[in-house]
Order: C-alpha cells, then structure tokens, then sequence
C-alpha cells in the first residue's frame, strides 16, 4: 500500500435528509459562540484562563459554522469526515504551512522578541538578506577557510561551527549506522540462534531518549574516570581516548552515541525489508549457483531501494535536528565546538530572532534537499501506476 | 569429524555437515561483538549507579562494585539537585506522566479519526492535506517552534502543560496518522460496506466496527507516542517552563549541576531511572514497539 | 411499472474514466438476475450503485417503485452479501446478525425473532454465539447471507458471494443458494465472474463489458443465441469456435476457405449476402464423421485430443481454422485422422466481422 493512492471511494448522500442535524448543529454552534463572547467579560481579571483563548476559540468556530450553513442549503458529502477532520487540517494548514512560511518570511526582516504578525509588520521590517549576510559572518554558525587561506595551508579544509558540525554528525552517522544496520540486518537473516535476544539487543538503545544516551557515553568517554582513566590504570599508560574533550575530535565522540541509539533501528528497517523479499528469488539464485554474498550485492540490494531510500530519508531527518545528544553528551563544549544548529537556534530565541529564523530556513533547504529522493520515490511511483 | 569413517563410496541419506561452518563463525562472532558493544553503557549504567564515590574514582569502570548499594538511586529519585531545588529526579517523573498521559491520549484520538477519515471518507482535498502532514513531519521542528512559541503566547499557555501538550498533538499527528490511515485502508473495505449497509453512521463505523478490530493498532500507537513523549526534551524545555520540566530536562539539569564533583554514581541512577519508562515498555512490547516503528517507516 | 429494480440511464464516472454508460436494467419481482462479465466490465460497480456505495454521476435508481438514486444504503431495502463475506471479527455470529437491526432501532423481541428464522432457514442455529474467526468458510458465507436476510428486504444484492471457497464447497452453496431463492422469492442480483454460476442460478443473465450490458437474456438464450461476438466468446467453455469467411450465394451458405456450408434451418436472418462473416460453432455442434456430405461438412485434420472423463475434447485443424469439437471419449479419432465434421446450422450463430453483430 503505497502513502499515496488509495481506492476510489465516495458515498452518495440524500440531501434532503441531512438538513435537519445541519441545522441542529448550526444552532449548538451559534450558542457556543455567544457562550464564549459573554464568558470571558464575566470571568475574573486574574483567571488562569486568557481571554486570547475565547477569542481564538471563536475564530476557530467560524470555518465550521460556514461550513453548516452551507450544508443545510445546499448539503455537503461526507460530512462527517470532513468535520472530524478539521483538527488535523487546522494544523497542517495553521501551524505546518503558515508557520514554516512564517518564519521563511520573517527571517528576511529584523524584528526582535516581539512577535510581529501582519505583512505591514514585514514591510516595516525588511531587511533583505542581512540576517543570512550576518549568519554566515558567525564564527559560531560557520568558519571555512577561504579558498586562499585552505591552499596556504596545504588545503587542509577544515570547517568549525554549528552548520558543519551537523553535517559531520549527519554524513559519519548516517554512513556508519546504515552500513552497520545492513551487515547486522543480513546477519540476523542467516537463521541464527536466539535471534529475537539479539533483536532486543540490538533495538534497546533506540527506546532510550537521547539525554539518557547523551549521559551515559559522556561518563564512558570522560577522561577523568572513564574508559581512559581505567584502561590506564590497568596499564597501558599511553592510552588516550579524550575524544570528548578534544575541540577537533569531539563531534565524532557524538557520533560514536548516535550510532549506538540508531544503528537498531536502521537494523530493524532492513530487516523488515529482507524478510519482504520473495524467498523464490533466493531459491532462484541458488540453484543458478550464485554465492549468497553476490545475492545480496547484486539481487538484494536493489530491490531493497524503496526500504534503503525510506530509511535514508528517516534516518537524515532526524541527523539535521541533533540537539538533545548534543546538549547530554557536551553541552556544546568545549566552549562551543560542539554547537549544532537547534541549539544555536533555540539559544538565539530571545536575543537574536533573526538569526534564530534565518538559520531555520537554512535548515529548511538542508532537509529539502535529503527529502527530493523520497518525494521522487514516493510520488514517483503514482505517476507510473 | 567423527562420521567421516561412516561415509560410503555412494553418497546416501543426509548430507554430512561440519559442526560450524567458518561462516557461521563469522556471523556469531560479529553479532555477539556488536552486542557486547549495544551492551555496555547499560551495564556501566548500572554498575556505576550502585558504587560509592570513592569506588568510582579511585576503581575501573568495567569493575562492580565489591560493596554495591542503593544509596544513590535514593539520592537520585529523592533529593539529586537540579540547580533550582533538590528534590531529586522524582518531581520530573511526575510531571514526565502529567505531560505523557494527555499528550498521548489526546494526539491518538484526533489521529486515529483523521486517519479514518482519510482511508475511508476521503474527499476532494483530503490527500492534499495529509501531504502536507507528511512533508511536514520532515520539516526540522526548529521551523516551527517560533511561530508556536507566538501562538502559545498569545493563548496564554507559555510555560504551561496544555502547551507543551499541544505541541506533542501536533507533531506526534503526521506519523500517527500515517498509522492509522494505513492500517484502516488495510482493513477489508467490504467490511465497511457492510456496516453502511446495515445502516452504521460515520460514528457508528468508527467506534463498533473499526475500533473494536484495531486493538493492535492503537496499542502500536500508544507505545510509540508514550516512548515518544517521555523522551522528547527540547519541547519540554521551550515549552513546559520550569516547573512543569519533564524527566529528561530534569535528568539533564541533574547531571549539569555538579556542586563539588561530579556525583557519576547519582547521575547514572538518575539516568537509569529516566530510561526506564521506556526501557520496561520496549521489554514488554518487544514485537509491537518493532512493528510500530516499522509501520511508521516502511508503510502498511 | 412494478419492477423490483429499475435502472435508468445510469452512468458512472471516476474522473474522465465513464465506468458505467448510460446502462439501463429492468428487474421483475422475484426475478434472479446474475451480472456477469470480465474483470473492469463494472459489474460490481452497477452493484456498488444499487446498494448505494458509489454516488452516481447521472440516471435514477427505483427500488420496489421508490426512487432511491439518493437513499442512503440502508433505507434502500436491499441486503448484501460480500466476496470476503465482511462479517465483524470482534462479534458473535448473533452481533453479526442483529447489528443492523440494533442500528436501526428494533425490539429486542423483535431482533430475537428475526435471528431465529434467518438461523434456521441457513442453518446456522449451533454456531449462533460464535465468532466468525472459528467458522469455516462455508459457515461465514452462511452468516453473510443471514445478515441480508434478517434485513427482511426485497432485494438481496450479492457480490462474487462464492469465489472465496474452494470448488466442492461452491458447487454446494451454488445448490443452496438456488434453494433459498426458490423458497424465499426475492429479487435477487448475483455478480459472478463464473459463468456456471450464472447459467445455473440466472432466470436472465446479463452480460457486461466496458459498461454497457451487452446482452440481457435468459441463460438458454445467451448461451444458443448470443448477441455479438464478445458474448458468443465469453460463455462456454471450452469456447465457441469461429470460423471466418463469408455469407454467399444471396445468404444461402457460408462459404469458409474452399468449403460451402449451407445455412438452411438457420435461427436467425441471412437472407444478404456478407464479404466479411464469422460462423460460430460450439464445440458440442459439431460431429466428427467419415464420410463428406455436400453443404453439411468440413474437412478436418485431427492435431490432438484432450480425454477428460466423460468426453474428450479434439482439437483439429479446418480450412485454417484451429478447432474444437467436444466427443465421446470412446469415439475420438486418432490425431492425424483426416475427418468431416458435420454443422449442426440449427444451432450455430453467424456474425457479421464489421459489426461483431449475430446477423
């Protein structure tokens, strides 16, 4: 079943029979608006409860109240569904499309913590692209060596800051647990032993939050009284595995823990998708003599692409929003080398919006781009059909 | 290999087999590896949060305690400091539930009836609209914590519970109602003809026909919005406001507010204690929490 | 005016796609009508209509003399069998039975009573407080009947209400179904893809492709007499053969390769003469013998014969055409015999090539 088609369904409505709870319903509508319009006049100065909220609950009634005047005049089909469904597309219209367009817009002008919401506001505060100008001045943002500077230097390329610090996490993360998810996937489809203890294994990390994740492989990896202090003690006196603590090696000591919280699932996807895969194509290349290995190079792997491809897309997501992991393991430290995006989003919040919505929407069009295969996998497939 | 003698010239009866192929070895060898490596920081967890201070510094992290205790999961639950209070990791265990009981109740019930609505009562725009949901639940949540920052705000319900549930309603929708919409297409659709002929309204449908049949989806559906909900930090700390900090933001601010040296023993316990919601429910629900999380990714 | 169900100028559009054109269907009382048809004809879809599943694009649905076109499913007096049977997992056969009638309001007197009948008119009284989930699929498909019947309705609309069981099992409720239909003398409208299912069960069958019913006859009829050429091709089996030439001789004989057969005693007018025709034989209508007969035969050439049981069916090869002619299993000829098979003309159907029209 794919995301996109679903059978040609539709019902047929007597129109004339429904007017009566249109109008019921018309009518208890109506009375709740008035209810709300006086109750707030009446509630005490100091109530809990915003008189925004009786405004809003208004507002939000009068799509509704439209919608049965229209119904008892001339009827409308499925009416039911389409009411129950007003929730769900109240969000997708109100909070995912007019707030992403929210902050695309407003990250082109200078307003500050106060929230501005009409398009005179926007006028008045337009900046153009200043904000983006600013953004990528920030050291803390982004800091690449020139082209000049990187070939002074033997073009050794480093980046520092929050956008390739996500980018690091993001490529070594998903490169590593999506092949190690793979080789455990087929491994796990060998017909070993005990293979749900090593499922549960495997997956358990994944049910964990990543503070939790966060705190454990911080104590691991603390040099202090860590791995280091106790493999030392046990000798070997130039072991070093500062990683955590090192400003060049810290985003891979992260990476280390996003993999071991994701790897399982990465596992579980493939799985799934390998026990999807018709047994008579391994009976097939069995008996034409071809090595498992190459079966599953050559045959299975292929096949897998709509699974590959979902994961990919699933497992990246979640990569460009690296922030709780980050905020447990290192808190960003040290001192900021281990910044990622959200935090300095988030920490940008109250001081700096500008730089807050502008560095989103550049997050915005990191994502669009990881998320065109999976539109053209997924929509791709109904133009075919 | 002992039957090797009892061979004859003509192969007759099973095949003869080695008692471990090399490739066999190489596949339980890299598995029980990368357990060991899956298992580690639980056990390290565990053991630290049973040793003393003492035991810490001046021992080997891989090693047990010789005298282990409960003392500092004591501390842990009861008194561990957050930098504001120390009343321990149990004020946020509380508020975690108050946060996790409504979202999750609330955020199944429009979505399990939008998905029904979208499986069988679609109408013109209703695809439109859950590709929007899609594409949205993609959208790095950064995008949109702003704006909801301002709606929140201009409800007055900043820093409060009713928001930060709003917010688990809103972006637990796009992947539960993925669930639902898929499983109730998966349904038969005879089924649902058969209930309209017998005269079953939208409602009626919904609630002694569909919901009856779908106890597995729902309880896919709770363990996956519960594990969710109870580890999500970042709209517990913007939205929550501080004395409504769910577990994870209190286990953080634990662990970060080290007053004289850091107490690893009491943090590990804390740490334990904030995984272990999640942690019993996976145990529990072993083959649901994989369906689930596979449902959500790989579709019906 | 007193039809069961009458369809007028019924058409269905999902999108540009017309499914159903323009299709019109009178239905008598008591009548069993099975709709018949290759997958996509919209059979099902006409069905789906009439129970009031899909909203129509233009025409008018009359039950029982009420306009019905926007009735909702359950005020239209019809009751449905599904191919899956679509019986509620999570209810006894009883719920089953009785959720409907609860829905609707009954007494619960009343809802007893009507149970009671539907389980002992089908049988299904021992199994009434179990759950379908541990009933076979005979016993399911039973229920799914009960719950049309309990509706006490005038028209029973069934969808392939057999094709989920296995062949014996089909040929029982086949038997049974004709039974109940005998005793209850309702309308009836039967979707089937099988066309022994339809020429058993129909009084009329009515036959669809690409929605529009091609032909709406007893089953005696379509099977002897069938309209055009896609009807003709469709029912029986082993199907018809077709031999193509031409009507000569002022519509006295059909001339196929060198051959002249004549079409005096034919059912049907020929009396001009067609460049372009097809001949159509049933298996059954042609008999293999020794010798020629002027005007009566075609020479034959046997490829190979396929005994199943009773008959055996002979494929030979006749002035171009491959055929096939149903004999006794003890008087098959041997494969490369050279015969003559002679026309029963009587039984034959003529088509016109241009129009697929019988002539």
């Amino acid at each position: 079943m794919s995301i996109t088609s679903l059978p040609e369904t539709d019902r047929s409505v007597p129109l004339n029979r429904n007017r009566r709870s249109a109008l019921i319903a018309l009518a208890g509508l109506l009375v709740a608006e008035v209810v709300l319009g006086s109750i707030w006049k009446i509630l005490p100065q100091n109530s809990a409860v915003s008189p925004n909220v009786f405004t809003a609950l208004m507002f939000l009634m009068v799509p509704p109240i439209l919608f049965f005047i229209y119904d008892a005049i001339w009827g409308i089909k499925s009416r039911n569904s389409k009411m129950a469904s007003y929730p769900m597309m109240l969000i997708a219209l109100g909070v995912f499309v007019l707030g992403t367009l929210w902050t695309v817009m407003f990250s082109f002008t200078n307003i500050k913590i106060i929230p501005l919401f009409t398009p005179a506001d926007w006028v008045k505060g337009f900046v153009g692209l200043a904000n983006y100008k600013r953004l990528f001045n920030t050291s803390r943002w982004m800091d690449c060596p020139g082209l000049t500077k990187a070939f002074q230097s033997g073009w050794e390329f480093k980046c520092a800051g929050a956008l390739p610090n996500m980018v690091t996490y993001a490529v070594l993360s998903i490169a590593i647990s999506v092949s190690l998810g793979f080789l455990l996937a087929v491994m796990m489809d060998q017909k070993i032993r005990a293979e749900g203890v090593f499922r549960t294994i495997f997956l358990y990390p994944f049910a964990l939050s990543f503070v939790v994740t966060g705190h454990v492989w911080a104590w691991i990896m603390s040099p202090e009284y860590g791995l280091q202090h106790s493999i030392r003690a046990l000798g070997w006196e130039s072991f070093s595995f500062d990683w955590i603590a090192n400003r060049d090696m810290v985003m891979y000591a992260i990476v280390i823990a996003g993999i071991w919280q994701g790897t399982g699932f990465v596992m579980a996807l493939m799985l799934a998708g390998l026990r999807g895969i018709d047994d008579e194509i391994w009976k097939a290349a069995k008996v034409d003599g071809i090595p498992a290995w190459r079966t599953y190079i050559q045959i299975v792997l292929p096949m897998m692409k709509p699974v590959l491809v979902t994961t990919f897309v699933i497992v990246s997501s979640g990569a460009v929003r690296i922030y709780d992991l980050v905020v447990a393991t290192t808190d960003g430290g040290p001192g900021i080398s281990s910044d990622v995006p959200t935090r300095y989003i988030y920490q940008n919040f109250s001081a700096n919006l500008g730089q807050s919505l502008s560095a989103s929407t550049v997050m915005l069009v990191a994502m669009a781009v990881v998320l065109i295969p999976w539109i053209r996998v997924e929509f791709g497939k109904k133009s075919q059909a | 290999m002992a039957n090797t003698s009892t061979i004859s010239a003509e192969p007759s009866g099973a095949k003869p087999k080695p008692f471990i192929t090399w490739e066999r070895a190489v596949v339980y060898t890299v598995l029980i590896v990368c357990a060991l490596f899956f298992l580690l920081p639980l056990y390290i967890m565990i053991i630290t949060s049973l040793k003393s201070i003492s035991e810490i510094q001046g021992g080997n992290i891989f090693v047990p305690s010789s005298n282990p205790s409960l003392a500092a999961w004591e501390k842990a639950w009861n008194s561990a400091c957050t930098g504001l209070y120390c009343e321990g990791i149990k004020v946020g265990f509380w508020n975690s539930i108050k946060i996790t009981v409504p979202s999750t109740i609330v955020s199944i019930a429009v979505a399990s009836i939008s998905g029904y609505s979208l499986a069988n009562w679609p109408f013109k725009f209703s695809e439109g609209f859950f590709t929007i949901l899609l594409l949205g639940s993609f959208i790095p949540y950064v995008v949109m914590l702003y704006p909801i920052v301002i709606i929140t705000r201009y409800l007055g319900i900043f820093s409060t519970l009713p928001a930060v549930v709003l917010v688990h309603t809103i972006f637990g929708l796009p992947i539960q109602t993925l669930l639902f919409r898929n499983y109730f297409a998966s349904l038969p659709q005879e089924l649902f003809k058969a209930a309209r002929v017998d005269g079953a309204s939208y409602w009626q449908i919904f609630f002694r026909v569909f919901v009856p049949m779908s106890v597995p989806i729902f309880t896919v559906s709770v363990i996956l919005q519960v594990t969710g909900i109870w580890n999500d930090f970042l709209f517990g700390v913007i939205y929550a406001g501080p004395t409504n900090y769910p577990m994870t933001v209190q286990l953080n601010n634990i662990v970060n507010s080290a007053q004289g040296g850091k107490a690893y023993n009491v943090d590990m316990a804390a740490t334990i204690l904030t995984g272990l919601v999640p942690l019993t429910i996976y145990f529990i629900s072993g083959k649901y929490f994989v369906r689930g999380i596979a449902a959500g990714a790989v579709k019906g | 005016m007193s039809y069961s169900v009458s369809v007028k100028n019924l058409t269905l559009k999902f999108g540009a796609a017309e499914v159903l054109k323009n299709l019109n269907l009178d239905v008598e009382e008591g009548e069993f009508i099975v709709l018949l048809g290759p997958s996509g004809c919209g059979k099902s879809t006409l069905l789906n209509c009439l129970a009031g599943l899909l909203e129509l694009s233009e025409g008018q649905i009359h039950i029982k003399g009420k306009n019905v076109t926007w009735a909702e499913p359950s005020e239209r007096g019809i009751g449905m069998v599904f191919q899956s049977y679509a019986l509620y997992p999570q209810m006894t056969v009883r719920g089953n039975l009785s959720f409907g009638l609860k829905i609707a309001g009954l007494p619960k007197a009343d809802i007893e009573a009507r149970v009671q009948r539907a389980s002992e008119i089908l049988q299904i009284g021992p199994y009434l407080d179990r759950k379908p989930g541990a009933l076979s699929g005979g016993q399911r498909q039973r229920v799914a009947i009960g719950r049309a019947l309990v509706r006490d309705v005038d028209v029973f609309l069934f969808d392939e209400p057999l094709s989920n069981l296995d062949a014996k099992l089909r040929s029982e409720l086949r038997v049974e179904l004709k039974r109940l239909h005998n005793r209850l003398q309702n309308t009836m409208i039967y979707v089937t893809h099988d066309q022994i299912e339809a020429l058993t069960l129909a009084d009329r069958i009515a036959i669809m492709r690409g929605g529009i019913i091609q032909q709406l006859a007893p089953p005696q009829e379509v099977y002897n007499r069938p309209v055009n050429l896609f009807v003709a091709g469709f029912i029986g089996s082993p199907a018809m053969n077709f031999l193509k030439g031409a009507v000569v001789d002022g519509g006295k004989a059909f001339q196929v390769g060198n051959t002249k057969v004549s079409l005096e005693g034919y059912d049907g007018g020929t009396n001009i003469e067609r460049p372009k025709a097809i001949l159509g034989l049933r298996p059954e209508h042609l008999l293999i013998q020794p010798e020629a007969e002027a005007g009566m035969t075609i020479p034959a050439q046997v490829e190979l014969d396929e005994p199943m049981g009773a008959d055996s069916l002979v494929w030979l090869v006749a002035e171009g055409h491959q055929l096939s002619v149903r004999v006794p299993v003890e008087n098959r000829p041997k494969p490369g015999a050279t015969v003559h098979l002679k026309v029963e003309i009587h039984k034959a159907s003529v088509f016109d090539a241009e129009s697929e029209q019988r002539i």
